[in-house]
């Protein structure tokens, strides 16, 4: 029977009625690692990923802010996302990596990195298998989170970076140090 | 491609327009120059025939309408009024709406109103005769004869003898020859007889003619067209600017005469032969006579001369090319790179030792300097574009106020950076309307305190080292201290009794929300605008100085950097980090000892030459972990003409500093100005020193 062959899509669709509305299509996304945390980030706004390189702090900024690097003759800054989201600062090991994204601020591309204690892999998604962030539990803003995603049996957070640096955050943060 | 032809229509006409109201407005000051009369009618026809070439038929036919009236105004039919420069100025402003929007978004009732307007001031009868000749097309004005190609003629004007009898004279002739271009004429005496043998009607002379003239063969022979048949007329052509030569001397004179029959070649090699001068030779052996020979020796040095002339660089027609900006942006980076590279390669030849790649390293070096320079001078701009904006400013403004006041600049031709120049734009449209605004007084009022009731506002510029002046004078009321120093502690901004310097209590007015206008005009008053130029000039790197006498008016003097891209600085070395601190600002450096600190008794100063310079510890500022080394470096530099110490670890030494911003993250970051790549690729930040002289003070006084 070909009823065999699409069942298990059958099953998953009738679990995850709850899909996230704004995600339609099947989308690649790049997971990382916080911690022991994975995220997740759309492969579109994912511009490179690069070996930790030595980062320059910016004297008076708030400590999530790491600092700039050299990325190919232009200056660009490095964000610590585990500050962040209330986890201890990214220690530097073999893994460490920064992830060059472009993220939209008030319009505005603005290419941005930041560090990953690791870089996992790119996964496929379909819309059904993400699922609405709860909204306890994650330890995180949910405004930051797009949504789970299921990847075997493992939920991923997938991120919406563009919000994660918005004006409003940022200075919020800012505010506080000051 | 033809979006591409567009483009570049348009970026023409804009050119043409802004040098339409330049004209204008110069206009308006000597309204009977026909240079400038012509200039308009030019630029005015230029953008009516390309406007039609490019599908802007509004603008085709909008302008011709402007351009009719000015046509009447070249014929001397009609004055320069003001009420006609307002129409014309108006039609500037309605010619760029057209330009800049698409079909159909325009307001055209505004372009019909001026149209309206200027065919009233048109007098009856030229309407009338107008209409009548108006689908005639105009003729094109004429070609600039420079554009044309240059030939040179010989020409062997030898009339009959009977020439003179028929009512000709060759002298007419020959003053009709030299008005067509550079001409030379050798009168050739062979043919005169013995006296007693002479007919006085007869003419025995005939001319050589070297004549040197844009116009054809057919304009030579003219000249000749009454006389035709009573001579004998030989024109050749020697010389022309299509003849692709580089060599600038002519043929001998040998060979010239050989051309012209005067001579016969083997005569040449037989004179050759004897050692005399050749000239001399000549007529030594009566080959030829001497009128003959200097004949020939003149066509060769008028031929020289032209080719000299020709060979000698081109006016600046030929000499410019239009380059899009974003392309020298593109290459003044790739320049940015190059330096950044260079230092890196000069690290590594230094620490290898080698001498080969060492002095490999410092050709590089020395050409990365030369090509830095280049670069950077191409981007140049004369500041003179804006000027002519302001002047519109000006003029409009005043009348809007009902004052009058007359604009003067100086050093338009001084150069900027491109990006320099257009950032300066709002800062001193700022400070213009404030001139105007507050500090030029009604005529009525000027001729009480006994000035001449005609304001003036002096805008110039000039340069000082590496940094530019700008000027802005006016000869107004001037700022009023008490009054100024009363708002600011009325705002809380000084204390009641702080002792300030004229100079400090005029930097009042650069705060925010701090105006001294009674009333919001639509001008100015609402206090933003000099907070705008200071934040403006700020952030250029450059800075602001207000010097005013109640009075008797106020100078505004702005300092800005030549350039943006790429600084002198001197690199030093705090902790782990790096800085750079532009050269310019930096005075000497000096040690700071323990012992010396020790000696200061927990105040910052240290004694230099005799004098006491305050310094700021960089590492305490920036809170960089880590003790600092024995002996510091104190790198004393001058901030608003005053000099004050940052201690630093290490001076690293002088540093090629290629800006980058810091983008939008960073932007509230303060005494940080930009950052820059380093030789290892690293990132050093750029202090931005008078913020952190600030910021130092601030500190200081809440803690007091």
């Amino acid at each position: 029977m070909r009823l065999s062959g699409c069942g298990l899509k059958a099953y998953n669709k009738e679990d995850c009625t709850m899909s996230v509305a704004g995600i339609t299509e099947t989308v690649q996304y790049l997971s990382f690692k916080l911690a022991e945390e994975v995220f997740a980030l759309d492969v579109a706004k994912v511009r490179e990923i690069l070996e930790f390189t030595s980062i320059t702090k910016v004297p008076k900024t708030p400590e999530f802010m790491r600092g700039v690097i050299n990325l190919r003759g232009g200056v660009v800054p490095v964000i610590d996302l585990r500050l962040n989201f209330g986890m201890t600062c990214t220690e530097q090991t073999v893994n460490t990596c920064i992830i060059v994204v472009e993220v939209i601020l008030d319009g505005d591309v603005i290419v941005l990195g930041i560090l990953a204690d690791s870089v996992q892999e790119v996964v496929e998604m379909e819309p059904d298998y993400i699922e609405p962030a709860p909204h306890i539990g994650t330890r995180l803003n949910t405004e930051f989170i797009k949504g789970m995603g299921k990847v075997n049996n493992d939920f991923i957070m997938i991120l919406d970076i563009d919000k994660v640096f918005s004006t409003k955050d940022l200075l919020a943060v800012q505010g506080s140090k000051n | 491609m033809v979006d591409q032809h567009i483009a570049t229509y348009r970026e023409e006409a804009g050119e043409l327009l802004a040098e339409l109201e330049s004209s204008l407005l110069d206009l308006e000051e000597s309204p009977d120059n026909s240079d400038l009369i012509n200039r308009v009618f030019r630029v005015m026809h230029t953008i009516k025939g390309s406007g039609a070439m490019f599908g802007f038929d509004e603008i085709a036919a909008f302008t011709h309408e402007v351009e009719t009236v000015f046509d009447l105004v070249r014929n001397g039919k009609m004055a320069v009024t003001k009420q006609l420069l307002d129409l014309t100025l108006k039609s500037r402003d309605h010619i760029t709406a057209l330009l800049s929007a698409g079909h159909g978004e325009v307001n055209r009732h505004e372009g019909d109103d001026i149209v309206a307007g200027l065919r009233q001031l048109v007098p009856q009868a030229e309407t009338t005769m107008q209409k009548m000749d108006e689908p005639t097309a105009k003729v094109p004005p004429k070609v600039d004869s420079a554009d044309a190609e240059q030939k040179t003629w010989r020409i062997r004007f030898r009339p009959n003898r009977e020439l003179l009898l028929n009512g000709n004279n060759p002298v007419l002739l020959l003053n009709e020859l030299r008005a067509l271009g550079t001409c030379h004429v050798v009168a050739q005496f062979d043919n005169v007889p013995r006296l007693d043998t002479m007919v006085g009607e007869h003419c025995y002379l005939y001319w050589d003619i070297i004549l040197t003239s844009s116009l054809g063969e057919e304009a030579i022979r003219d000249v000749f067209i009454f006389v035709e048949d009573d001579c004998e007329i030989k024109i050749e052509l020697v010389d022309s600017s299509s003849l692709a030569t580089d060599d600038q001397s002519y043929k001998k004179l040998g060979e010239i005469l050989v051309e012209r029959g005067d001579l016969l070649p083997v005569e040449v090699q037989k004179i050759l032969n004897q050692q005399k001068r050749f000239g001399e030779m000549l007529v030594d052996q009566g080959v030829v006579t001497p009128e003959k020979v200097q004949s020939a020796l003149i066509e060769q040095q008028h031929v020289k001369t032209v080719r000299q002339e020709r060979a000698a660089p081109a006016p600046d027609a030929a000499a410019s090319i239009r380059v899009p900006a974003e392309r020298l942006d593109q290459l003044v980076n790739l320049v940015g790179e190059m330096v950044t590279v260079q230092a890196h390669l000069t690290q590594a030849a230094n620490s290898l030792r080698d001498p080969t790649f060492i002095n490999i390293s410092e050709e590089v070096e020395r050409l990365t300097n030369e090509l830095r320079d280049t670069t950077l001078t191409i981007r140049m701009l004369p500041i003179g574009s804006t000027f002519s904006k302001f002047k519109r400013l000006v003029r409009d403004l005043s009348q809007e106020l009902g004052k009058d006041i007359e604009m003067e600049t100086f050093g338009a031709d001084t150069e900027l950076d491109k990006t320099v120049i257009e950032k300066m734009n709002d800062p001193l449209v700022h400070i213009i309307r404030n001139s105007i605004d507050h500090g030029i007084e009604m005529p009525e009022v000027r001729t009480a305190a006994g000035k001449p009731s005609i304001g003036k506002v002096q805008l110039g510029a000039e340069h000082f080292g590496d940094s530019v002046l700008i000027t802005i004078r006016d000869d107004g009321a001037g700022l009023d201290r008490d009054a100024i120093r009363a708002k600011a502690v009325d705002n809380g901004l000084i204390a009641a009794n702080a002792e300030l310097s004229d100079s400090e209590i005029f930097a009042q007015i650069f705060t925010p929300g701090f105006s001294m206008a009674a009333k919001v005009t639509n001008v100015s008053g609402r206090g933003v605008g000099m907070d705008v130029v200071k934040r403006g000039i700020e952030g250029l790197r450059g800075s602001i100085a207000i010097d005013s006498l109640k009075g008797k008016g106020t100078t505004i003097t702005l300092k800005i950097p030549l350039t943006l891209a790429i600084i002198e600085s001197l690199l030093v070395k705090i902790g782990d980090s790096h800085f750079v601190l532009p050269l310019a600002s930096v005075e000497e450096c000096v040690e700071l000892s323990r012992a010396d600190v020790e000696a200061a008794h927990g105040r910052n100063l240290v004694k230099v030459r005799g004098n006491l310079t305050p310094y700021i510890s960089l590492r305490e500022l920036f809170d960089i972990g880590g003790s600092p080394p024995d002996i510091e470096q104190i790198v004393i530099v001058s901030v608003h003409g005053q000099s004050i110490g940052f201690v630093v670890d290490f001076v690293v030494g002088e540093h090629q500093t290629v800006i980058k911003p810091l983008g939008r993250f960073y932007q509230d970051v303060q005494g940080i100005s930009g950052a820059t790549i380093m030789g290892d690729g690293s990132v050093a930040l750029i202090l931005d020193l008078s913020v952190l002289a600030q910021t130092a003070e601030l500190a200081e006084h809440n803690q007091l």
